[in-house]
């Protein structure tokens, strides 16, 4: 295979990816190219056999690997789209020239006009967390484990203890049960689950499973294959509390302990990144700080809604095919968005504007569980929005729109809070 | 006449509005801090009847993987959901089957059909 040039590059074939492409396709760009590295598309979704995914999106309640067919439904008998499987990037020019390597086609180089970074994310593991103890076999990630016993056939373990009440530690506590083993804990170091409610009440409560809240696990015993861990309480700070320690009995002992999104080839390329994100900076129309070069999904931050996944990369799917095409409409500012307040993160980080304005979406994630507060946008000393929301968890990403009659000529920079209400 | 009040968190949406509702004499008269009528909807049920879905996979020959995932086609009492997924257990297929497919009609006589969840 030469260097050929595409319009677009994709990189990363999950549901940003994929979502990417079709949106890209049905803004006129004629070439688009997807890489992936797994042997099928549909990324994580694969193994999350669970339904819940896809009610805004698709308006339909949908399993993971359903959200993932509606995707590729959506772009497998396009001609203007190729999708290359098991096809591993290894580097990204600033030229946009993008070496690849597969079992089918060898080491390849291809051109874009422009690239979109989907990557996605993975889990944090043990080394991330620190945990003291012994090596022993058992040791899983959730997500890992995950794989094992809903695409390949496997049973990590019998006993389990899941450290982590995120998402993907409430849905394996279930799914473990279901498939007979015994979840003995879910330990959280947090004063608050960090998974939607909906999970807990599904995953957890359904089956009796005890949740401890600000708990970690300051040892793993055995020495082959793990027979037990330590757990303690922590203090404010998330520190294990001296004389709170007890043991609970395990074969296996599943880590929900983040996500981190998998910047590597983006580091490589040298784009400017976020440190509260650890993704890539993005203006409204998901491109980073490299003209041409395009970012969407959790590669950008991490997201708890696929729906939400999808909405953002259908932006920069259609942003990067725009500007593949020259159509881009010019800017006339550059207003920084900024997380203030409760706010933590706010995607995107600045917002280009044109003369004409555009409806800007906002993406941000708080720092603490609060009821009753007040999200509060604004330029310089204008206010561009301001709403009461019932409830605000750091484990639901808020979603606003500055409509475009608001934001036009809005051009000092903004601010984006959220505060209890008194 | 007892009056109590119970709080449970709707599940039916990634939002998990926190319901409050209202039990006369163990009836359902009034629910309140739902965003959508479906929260109504899910505080009686539960309360009188409560269903899940099911998902889980089962194994199946000739495919890309080992195991094909699998959903209930509606809701199952949800006392029942252990028995179903042991039941499912057992059940092997053969490829290709495509979403949406019966896998298993009327799972352990409920009148619930539990179909495929993608191609393979």
């Amino acid at each position: 295979m030469g260097e050929q040039l595409y319009d677009i590059i994709i990189v990363g074939g999950g549901p940003a990816g994929l979502s990417a492409a079709y949106s890209a396709w049905q803004n006129g760009a004629k070439e688009i190219l997807v890489l992936e590295r797994d042997r099928e598309a549909g990324g994580i979704l694969q193994q999350c056999i669970h339904n819940g995914f896809g009610l805004h999106h698709f308006k339909e309640e949908l399993t993971g690997p359903g959200y993932a067919q509606r995707c590729y439904d959506l772009v497998k008998d396009k001609p203007e789209i190729k999708i290359l499987v098991d096809t591993m990037v290894l580097n990204i020019g600033q030229d946009k020239t993008v070496t690849a390597v597969s079992p089918e086609h060898g080491l390849m180089k291809v051109k874009g006009k422009t690239i979109i970074l989907t990557m996605g994310c993975r889990e944090r593991t043990r080394g991330a967390i620190r945990i003291p103890g012994y090596r022993p076999a058992g040791v899983f990630t959730a997500g890992a484990a995950q794989r094992m016993v809903n695409m390949e056939g496997y049973l990590p373990g019998k006993k389990i203890v899941i450290l982590g009440s995120g998402d993907i530690g409430l849905i394996m506590a279930r799914r473990m049960t279901l498939e007979g083993c015994k979840v003995q804990a879910v330990l959280e170091i947090c004063p608050f689950s960090n998974g939607l409610t909906r999970n807990m009440v599904q995953c957890l409560y359904d089956y009796d499973i005890p949740l401890y809240l600000s708990h970690t696990i300051t040892a793993i015993h055995g020495k082959d294959r793990v027979s037990g861990i330590t757990a303690a309480k922590v203090d404010d700070h998330m520190k294990p509390i001296p004389g709170t320690e007890f043991d609970i009995d395990c074969d296996t002992l599943l880590l929900s302990v983040g996500l981190i999104p998998e910047n590597e080839l983006s580091r490589g390329l040298g784009i400017a990144m976020h440190p509260l994100t650890n993704g890539p900076i993005v203006d409204q129309h998901r491109e980073t700080s490299i003209p041409g070069i395009f970012a969407a999904g959790n590669v950008v931050h991490v997201h708890d809604l696929v729906d939400f996944v999808s909405e953002e990369a259908e932006i920069a799917g259609k942003y990067a095919a725009l500007k593949a095409q020259e159509q881009l409409p010019e800017d006339v500012a550059d207003i920084a968005v900024e997380a203030i307040d409760e706010v933590r993160t706010c995607v995107p980080q600045h917002v280009r504007a044109t003369a004409e304005g555009e409806t800007i979406r906002l993406f941000m994630r708080v720092r603490k569980p609060m009821k009753k507060v007040r999200l509060t946008v604004k330029s310089g000393d204008d206010t561009l929005l301001t709403k009461v929301l019932p409830v605000a968890k750091p484990s639901e990403m808020i979603a606003v729109n500055v409509p475009a009659a608001k934001a036009k000529g809005h051009h000092a920079d903004w601010t984006v809070s959220v505060k209890e209400e008194a | 006449m007892s009056v109590e009040t119970k709080q449970l968190n709707c599940i039916n949406c990634p939002m998990g509005c926190l319901l409050t509702v209202t039990l006369e004499d163990g009836k359902v008269t009034n629910v309140t801090g739902n965003t959508c009528p479906r929260g109504e909807t899910y505080a009686h049920q539960e309360l009188t009847d409560p269903q899940r879905m099911l998902t889980s996979t089962v194994s199946i020959e000739g495919g890309e993987l080992p195991l094909l995932p699998v959903v209930s086609k509606t809701t199952l009492p949800k006392g029942k959901i252990l028995d179903c997924a042991m039941a499912l257990r057992s059940v092997h297929v053969k490829a290709p089957v495509k979403t949406g497919d019966v896998i298993v009609k009327d799972i352990l006589g409920l009148g619930v059909d539990i179909v495929a969840s993608r191609d393979m």
